[in-house]
């Protein structure tokens, strides 16, 4: 800071930084895209270990014998099932009281804003069923879920039967301190919305649901499993939930402990983790895996029905089976002692999980980033916006060497100049509001006058507000501050790109991967645009870089990472869904992608817009 | 034979109280009920360590009435037996005075009540009666102790105490699936005092007397301090005699997070005259009894009067305990309970100071023995209105020797036939959670059910809420059937910060059939940093809500004070036929605070000192200041210059 106080060292860092201001924002990116890449690289990443001391040392004991009959038991519940047409309620009520639990069941509708063409429901209307198993003498103040989503078709049977078994077998034992829930959730995540929302009576999205009968005290931890098939070669961790909230790590460690004791081969994002980290394609499989977590935690949709109890402080995760074709398989038996396993030590817990991270990346299972490893490479990224704004600011106050005429003017514009920065923001913003409600409102008169589906006029309403947007500020922002002039976009640039900057930076504190990936879009065109650059070019370059593009790419780069590469036909089919999921996801769980990219970074990229036609 | 009853100071003071308001009317209704009225049993020391029961005649014939023929004879059968050793005339005090020479009588009673559950599970409820002639407080120090706990006596005496009621509670009591207990209590440590009104400083006393008891019962009772004592207007009034109802002289604390395990069952087990090793004491295996669903343990101490004219009180200490054993944990499935199997003991005496030892078993729901059967069959069948309901027991008469039969040792059996395990619906019961989410602000719900299908009756609902939970009185609302339910009492005292809690107490009527939920929303407080708990993760309790009310009763109350009912009736005496007193506890709460990272502390001291110190003061010069080159000091021969052309009136260089 000394260095400031001196006006000439000032002077000169200031020079410095405005003369190599462009080197130095290329090499701020560079720098910022490799060591994002550099994340994955295992030497330069940290193993997982266990942070809290009531599940680290205490040893338990893994005796679930009943995988067998678990497994009649999802039959069982798989005919019950067919033969309802449904969720069996009166059966699963029976059951869980057969088992000495304490059963209440949860009624909820819902009509949806428009029909979910993926899902193919419009008016949702399901009943959840949960037991409570009471711990002895523990006074109800504190509980562990598990769940397994009750899923139309042959899905997910063996999961319910797997809980019903444990619920069994849980129930047996003398050991427990928290009360154990399991819940059988209708319609997946909406079922899971209105439990949620009826055990902690708040009511965040509109839902209909009946009051629940039974609690237990404040959640501790919840595990989501989704079992389909007898056998399995591997379990899959799934940890993004809502808004890109992750679980603790004790979480995704305790797993992944279980999975060394017993001997069940694990993975994350279905990716196995491979020891060879010094070969080109071990460290591409490990860059696969991390790009998988930042494309999930980005979109901010939960990818498992765990993803809804993170709002509610409430640790969780999805267990998976896979069944491949690999030769090693593990039944259901060892599954349940998995469990066992994992709940004992969770039951063991003493407070909350908190002593391990909130923030990470996961290139393998048993590697993970920590914050402070990857917030570098989105602070460099986010550097060349200070440095551009920086030399915006010193070309404004110290206007280069010119006449007294060259004063004049600019104390004759700056005046005027604030007006023709408001008005920009404001209309851009208007768009950006009008992008955010138009389509759920108009989508009844665009059926009328179009041959479209509500859920395509949603969709295709979004896009043409979308495009719209693009004609409408840079023909309007005269009309009140008359003639554009040179100071006038640079103040106009300033603004934007501090305005950017402040939102980036608040994106990627809550979510990184989704702040990472805009930054790596917005951030040149942020730092390039004015309006003396080729307008064709620079317009075609601008567009591209936009949110919806940034969203199309996204698209296929996912569908690569998971390899199934996707014509382009069907990725704009698929791109299409996902915006109509993006919207479903904000209206339902309260997502909060769409109306961040709606309301704040499609307005603040139409200032850019702005900039490269301001005339 | 003497006969107490505290009929008359009841009617005295229902005529000075209820001359307040109309609110007042039903609070006065209700804590009356609570009013003891006294016991029946006697005892009837003809044999020094020996005493025995002399029954009612009356009783015989009032439970002839009541009862179906055939159980009204087996008891008959029985009090025949008895009485042929006995002195049948019921008014023979001197025999007693004069047997037990110029020593305050003290007698001794104890019973054991189980009672199987619909769920599989079964309860077994210990009490145990220790009545002392004698009065602590009369001025006459008092100190031969014979059956009476002399560490308690003390404690009476030296700090004017009226009434003691102390109870340890592992676990959460399951109405739903368990009705109601004999004697409720909250999950944790409770405690509530009387204080003589002589009791000038009423809260050094508590303090002293609250340390006391922690050593007595190696308890952290300790940790009752200002902060969780609050003093309830109308939910706990005295149960023994005495006519001060001035809640000043009340003290009611709890510790929801206390753990209640062997080290307070041994001094408990330590107040009675046989210790564990008679009596049914000895079925007290804490390996047994912490393997459990339930436990609780309780002392309740209180003077009761002598005899119908209610000259002389006596001093009554009354230990429960109170077990449910768990059918699924106890392993191999087979739906039968016995003795052994529930405390790893039989029993083979009853405590040779009892005067009375009794085993009850409920067979209301097994009428003619199709639900399950019970071994060795016993042919006594008493009767008890007891919770509002007409209960039948088989009864096993310890001091009888043929009770033990040939092997010489007790082990009931009890095997159940059919497997039904239906929720109850109890005529009242209540739930408390905390609704939101976030660490900023919540609401805490209340619900009280009346499943009465046509009355409706009042409740009091007290909240004790800890200071760090703020309150927002004003979002208060009680809501019945979706309207607004105005409660006719409301008592409330807004907390102090680290002083003293929230009190809200509220007389709300619930309507037949419904829901009743009060809400109120509260902000959470963020603590000082020597403030949290050394687990400040795992959130902070609020105690349980106590609900007191007059449910209405199906059957006709037993107010008949004189008659000879058995313990476990006796304890929340009834004044009207038509309901009775029942109080139910919520579940604790386990509330979230904004907590703060402790397990970095060197980090953030060292972030915060180099931002304070390098950082702020730069970055504050920087913005508040304002720099300007400075000409370097000019040479002489300038200085000399401008100096002269100063004076040339010429602007110098």
């Amino acid at each position: 800071m000394g260095l400031l106080s001196d006006p000439n060292r000032r002077r000169a860092l200031i020079s410095l930084l405005t003369r190599l201001n462009a080197p130095i924002c290329v090499v701020c990116y560079m720098a910022g895209v490799a060591w994002f890449m550099g994340l994955a690289f295992e030497p330069f990443t940290l193993r997982t270990y266990m942070s809290e001391n009531a599940m680290g040392s205490t040893m338990v004991e893994e005796r679930f014998p009943a995988g067998e009959r678990a497994l009649a038991t999802g039959r069982e519940f798989s005919a019950h099932k067919k033969k309802t047409g449904g969720m069996p309620v009166d059966w699963l009520v029976k059951t869980m009281k057969d088992r000495g639990l304490e059963v209440f069941t949860q009624s909820f509708s819902r009509t949806l804003p428009f029909p979910d063409e993926n899902k193919e429901r419009y008016m949702v209307k399901g009943t959840n069923v949960y037991g409570i198993l009471r711990a002895p003498r523990a006074p109800r103040t504190e509980a562990l879920v598990l769940s397994a989503p009750c899923t139309p078709g042959d899905n997910n049977n063996q999961a319910v039967g797997l809980l019903l078994g444990l619920a069994q077998y849980f129930r047996n034992q003398i050991y427990w301190a928290k009360d154990i829930i399991f819940l059988v959730n209708e319609h997946d995540l909406i079922g899971m919305q209105a439990w949620l929302e009826g055990y902690h009576h708040t009511n965040t999205t509109g839902m209909d649901w009946s009051p629940l009968q039974g609690r237990a005290g404040s959640i501790q931890a919840a595990l989501t499993l989704e079992l389909s098939s007898d056998v399995v070669t591997s379990l899959d961790l799934v940890l993004e939930g809502l808004n890109g909230q992750l679980p603790n790590l004790d979480l995704a460690n305790l797993f992944y402990a279980f999975c060394q004791k017993i001997g069940v081969l694990c993975t994350i994002q279905g990716k196995l983790q491979r020891n060879d980290w010094d070969s080109v394609s071990g460290y591409s499989h490990a860059v696969q895996t991390m790009m998988l977590m930042v494309m999930k935690q980005a979109s901010g949709r939960p990818w498992g029905d765990h993803g809804l109890f993170l709002r509610y402080h409430i640790e969780a995760a999805t267990v998976k089976g896979i069944n491949s074709f690999r030769q090693y398989k593990t039944d259901a038996t060892t599954i349940g002692r998995l469990l066992e396993g994992m709940y004992r030590k969770l039951n063991n817990l003493l407070e909350r999980l908190h002593q391990s991270y909130f923030f990470y990346l996961m290139p393998s299972l048993s590697h993970f980033v920590s914050i402070g490893y990857y917030m570098p490479a989105f602070g460099l990224l986010a550097v060349i916006l200070l440095l551009r704004a920086l030399d915006l600011w010193v070309q404004l106050s110290t206007p280069p060497p010119r006449t007294e005429d060259g004063i004049a003017e600019t104390e004759e514009v700056s005046s005027p100049s604030v007006l023709s920065v408001l008005t920009p923001l404001v209309i851009s913003h208007l768009t950006g509001a009008a992008l955010y409600t138009l389509p759920i409102h108009f989508q009844e008169m665009a059926v009328e006058h179009f041959p479209v589906s509500e859920t395509e006029a949603v969709v295709l309403t979004a896009i043409a507000v979308y495009t719209a947007g693009l004609a409408l500020p840079h023909n309007t922002h005269r009309l009140l501050s008359g003639e554009g002039t040179e100071q006038g976009w640079r103040v106009l640039k300033l603004v934007a790109v501090l305005y950017l900057a402040v939102l980036l930076g608040c994106t990627a504190l809550i979510n990184f991967s989704l702040g990472f990936i805009l930054a790596l879009n917005l951030v040149p065109v942020a730092a390039f645009i004015t309006p003396h650059v080729p307008k064709v070019l620079s317009a075609f370059i601008l567009v591209i870089l936009s949110p919806a593009f940034t969203l199309l790419f996204s698209v296929f780069f996912y569908q690569e990472l998971v390899e199934v590469p996707v014509s382009f036909q069907d990725g704009w089919m698929l791109y299409l869904s996902v915006i109509s999921q993006g919207i479903l996801d904000h209206s339902l769980y309260g997502s909060l992608v769409y109306p961040l990219i709606a309301l704040l970074v499609y307005p603040c990229w139409l200032l850019f817009w702005n900039i490269l036609f301001w005339k | 034979m003497t006969r107490q009853c505290g009929s008359e100071s009841i009617e005295n003071m229902a005529a000075h109280r209820c001359s307040s308001s109309a609110a007042l009317v039903v609070l006065c209704y209700i804590s009356f009920s609570v009013f003891i009225v006294a016991n029946s049993q006697e005892t009837k020391p003809t044999v020094e360590n020996h005493a025995t029961v002399v029954e009612d005649t009356q009783t015989d014939t009032e439970t002839a009435e009541k009862s179906t023929e055939q159980p009204a004879v087996s008891v008959r059968e029985w009090e025949a037996t008895e009485t042929e050793e006995e002195t049948p005339d019921s008014s023979a005090p001197e025999t007693g005075v004069s047997s037990s020479g110029p020593h305050p009588k003290d007698d001794f009673q104890e019973e054991l009540v189980i009672r199987p559950l619909h769920s599989g599970d079964i309860y077994a409820s210990f009490q145990f009666r220790t009545l002392w002639e004698t009065d602590f407080l009369s001025g006459n120090k008092v100190s031969h102790y014979r059956l009476f706990p002399k560490s308690l006596g003390q404690v009476i005496s030296k700090f004017s105490v009226r009434e003691l009621h102390i109870s340890f509670t592992q676990g959460y009591w399951r109405t739903m699936q368990w009705g109601q207990p004999f004697l409720p209590s909250p999950p944790g440590a409770e405690l509530w005092v009387w204080f003589q009104d002589s009791v000038t400083d009423v809260d050094g006393t508590w303090k002293e007397l609250t340390n006391v008891l922690s050593g007595i019962f190696c308890a952290s009772l300790n940790f009752i301090d200002s902060t969780n004592t609050v003093q309830p207007s109308a939910s706990f009034k005295p149960l023994g005699i005495g006519n001060v109802t001035d809640h000043r002289f009340l003290r009611y604390a709890t510790l929801p997070r206390e753990i209640v395990c062997t080290e307070n069952l041994t001094p408990w087990k330590k107040l009675l005259p046989c210790g564990s090793k008679a009596g049914l004491a000895v079925l007290l295996k804490s390996e047994k009894l912490f393997h459990s669903s339930f436990h609780s343990q309780a002392v309740h101490i209180r003077p009761v009067c002598q005899d119908l004219q209610c000259k002389t009180t006596s001093w009554e200490l009354r230990q429960t305990l109170n077990v449910v054993f768990d059918l699924h944990t106890s392993g191999q499935g087979k739906r039968e309970w016995s003795l052994f199997k529930m405390f790893s003991r039989t029993l083979t005496e009853a405590c040779p100071l009892a005067s009375s030892s009794k085993i009850y078993i409920d067979i209301t729901d097994n009428p003619e023995g199709e639900q399950f059967e019970v071994t060795p069959a016993t042919p006594l069948l008493s009767q008890a209105v007891v919770l509002g309901d007409r209960r039948t027991f088989s009864v096993y008469d310890l001091t009888q020797q043929i009770t033990f039969g040939t092997v010489r040792s007790l082990n009931l059996l009890i095997r159940w036939k059919s497997s039904e395990g239906d929720m109850l619906r109890p005529l009242l019961h209540a739930e408390r959670y905390v609704a939101g989410y976030g660490l900023q602000t919540g609401e805490i719900h209340t619900l009280m059910y009346n499943n009465h299908p046509y009355r409706s009756f009042p409740v009091l609902l007290l909240e004790s809420v800890p200071w760090y939970l703020r309150l927002y009185i004003h979002t208060l609302t009680v809501t019945s059937k979706g309207k607004d339910n105005k409660p006719s009492y409301i008592h409330y005292q807004p907390s102090k910060d680290r002083e003293r809690p929230h009190l809200l107490e509220m007389l709300v009527q619930l309507p037949p059939n419904s829901a009743t939920e009060v809400t109120v929303q509260f902000e959470r407080a963020l603590l000082k940093w020597t403030e949290y708990t050394p687990d400040p993760n795992h959130g902070f309790y609020v105690g349980s809500s106590v609900i007191s009310s007059l449910v209405p009763s199906i059957v006709a109350m037993d107010t008949n004070s004189s008659q000879d009912r058995p313990l476990f009736s006796s304890f929340f005496p009834c004044k009207e036929e038509s309901s009775y007193f029942m109080r139910v506890y919520t579940e604790p709460l386990l509330v979230n605070l904004p907590t703060p990272d402790f397990s970095m502390p060197y980090n953030v001291i060292c972030l915060t000192c180099t931002v304070v110190a390098v950082g702020y003061g730069s970055l504050y010069n920087l913005l508040t200041r304002s720099f300007q080159i400075e000409e370097p000091s000019p040479g002489l021969a300038k200085r000399i210059a401008n100096i002269i052309r100063k004076l040339r009136g010429v602007p110098p260089l």
